[in-house]
């Protein structure tokens, strides 16, 4: 039984493979892509023993059913759902133990959007760029899930994790997204500004892996002309010529010509990943944080001077 | 010449200038830094009037420091020329004829004896933004934008000179088909063009004998 490996039984309405994605390629329109719940996705991984960046499927609404050929363990989190194997249930947000040839089926999400499945070893599709993402935007990475596919897996973990379950948060009845204003709130009028942090918008149902729409009132501009692109970082909001607020999430476009009139923290991504359209959605204005001099500790990037 | 350096979010910078020259010179200025090992950041992304620094450390710091840097400017001769084969057989050669207000001939030879540098990436993988042409040759993208623009496509819009890297819908003005592969991520680097990149075109005869490079699909905008 060494065929380490899935196959798809039921691809789900849109189910990719997501790790970390790809940062760092920016300047070629490569978009950073990677788990849209990232703290789901690697405390998935964490359950069945994975390290952080292992690539785990994120479904979208209904779920999935996988048939693995080998022996694996697997843990489901993010929007919960019920789970079960071959017909028994089976919890979610703990490691579950999948024989060979049986079914795990990842139901339709109770609340909230994307659930995640990490299973021991990883999803081992071919890295692009660095990442096993599926970019939805450039189309980069492995295709989404099909009926039939079969996705390989890496070598089974050695450590298992001793977490019987982990607490998780719950998907967001209100969605708070912290906001500092700028690079381009200046192209909005004093009015539309206190609109933004003031009112109430909506998740809008054309919301996706790029970004986040909403619905609410519509933010006037202060200036008319066009704005050249310039480069777009992750949580960037921008505002199409509809006046309503697009927030960008993982598969957005690396330059935009719209102006951005606030940034989300990162922070508060996750959540937004997870809030159901119609779900009221709050801009928050904060303060920009002030870094420590020490610089980060969280060693993906350092000054060396 | 003025430079602005704007706060985006906790830990990145845009940094405003007045030319496209400018940004250039500027991403130079970012790039050399960061080999030296002065600068700290995860994406160094230029753009039309911009560089964004993206993932930084200290944003305090280089928003001071850029404020006021001196940038020497970018040296032309500087970067490795890609030549693309290419065809001026678009669709779209008689009105760009026409904007210009030369012969539609006159188009190729203008195009090919001009030396682009690609300023920056976007809107897809591989996608650079060329300049080069004297801005009397800037054009309008199409009214009507195609559903689909074929890969390899070498177009126009405002002063800039692009080739598609796949099918894709668009709306610059085409007149011209290159087989080369502009993006490859099984090849090293993915990317034929990047910024600071000199490309000059070389008109080829003949209809196209090379296999459409392959695409992938869904793509599209999720």
């Amino acid at each position: 039984m060494s065929d380490r490996a899935l196959a798809v039984v039921r691809a789900g309405a849109l189910t990719t493979v997501q790790d970390r994605g790809r940062p760092g390629h920016a300047h070629l329109g490569v978009p950073r892509s990677g788990a849209l719940d990232a703290p789901a996705a690697a405390l998935v991984n964490r359950l069945v023993g994975n390290p952080p960046d292992a690539a785990v499927l994120e479904t979208t609404v209904t779920g999935c059913a996988l048939r693995p050929r080998c022996d694996v363990t697997v843990a489901v989190g993010g929007a919960p759902c019920p789970v079960s194997v071959d017909g028994r249930p089976a919890p979610w947000g703990a490691p579950v133990r999948v024989p060979a040839g049986r079914v795990l089926d990842i139901g339709s999400a109770l609340s909230g959007l994307r659930t995640y499945v990490a299973v021991g070893g990883g999803i081992a599709v071919e890295p692009v760029l660095g990442s096993r993402s599926t970019d939805l935007l450039s189309g980069l990475g492995p295709v989404p899930l099909a009926h039939g596919a079969v996705l390989p897996l890496g070598p089974a973990p050695a450590l298992h994790t001793r977490v019987d379950v982990a607490p998780q948060p719950a998907p967001p009845a209100e969605l708070v997204l912290r906001v500092t204003l700028g690079p381009r709130d200046d192209w909005f009028t004093a009015a539309a500004v206190h609109a933004f942090t003031a009112r109430a918008y909506r998740v809008s149902p054309a919301s996706n892996r790029i970004g986040l729409r909403t619905e609410g009132p519509a933010l006037e501009r202060a200036l008319t002309g066009e704005l050249a692109s310039e480069g777009m970082v992750l949580g960037a909001v921008q505002v199409p010529p509809d006046g309503r607020p697009v927030v960008f999430l993982a598969d957005h476009p690396t330059t935009g010509g719209y102006p951005v009139i606030g940034i989300v923290r990162p922070a508060d991504l996750a959540a937004a990943a997870q809030a159901v359209p119609g779900t009221p959605v709050r801009f928050v204005a904060v303060r920009r944080r002030r870094p420590p001099h020490t610089g980060r500790t969280d060693g993906t990037w350092r000054e060396r001077t | 010449m003025s430079r602005r350096v704007l706060p985006v979010g906790d830990d990145a910078l845009l940094v405003e200038v007045t030319s496209g020259a400018e940004a250039e010179a500027l991403h130079a200025e970012l790039l050399r830094r960061r080999a030296a090992g002065l600068l700290g950041v995860r994406e160094i992304v230029p753009a039309a009037r911009t560089v964004l620094l993206d993932g930084l450390a200290d944003p305090a710091r280089w928003t001071s420091e850029l404020t006021g840097a001196e940038i020497p400017p970018a040296s032309a001769q500087a970067g490795e020329v890609i030549e693309l084969p290419v065809r001026y057989d678009g669709p779209d050669l008689a009105d760009v004829a026409a904007h210009w207000g030369v012969p539609e001939q006159e188009v190729a030879r203008i195009h090919a004896a001009t030396e682009f540098r690609v300023a920056f990436c976007g809107f897809a993988p591989g996608f650079g933004y060329l300049t080069g042409l004297p801005a009397r040759y800037d054009v309008p993208r199409r009214a009507t934008p195609r559903t689909s623009v074929p890969a390899g496509s070498v177009a126009l819009a405002g002063p800039y000179t692009g080739v598609y890297p796949r099918a894709s819908p668009g709306g610059w003005q085409l007149i011209g088909t290159t087989d080369a592969v502009l993006w490859n991520h099984a090849r090293v680097p993915a990317a034929l063009l990047s910024p600071g990149t000199r490309v000059r075109f070389v008109p080829v005869a003949g209809p196209s004998t090379a296999v459409p490079p392959a695409t992938r699909g869904p793509g599209g905008t999720g």
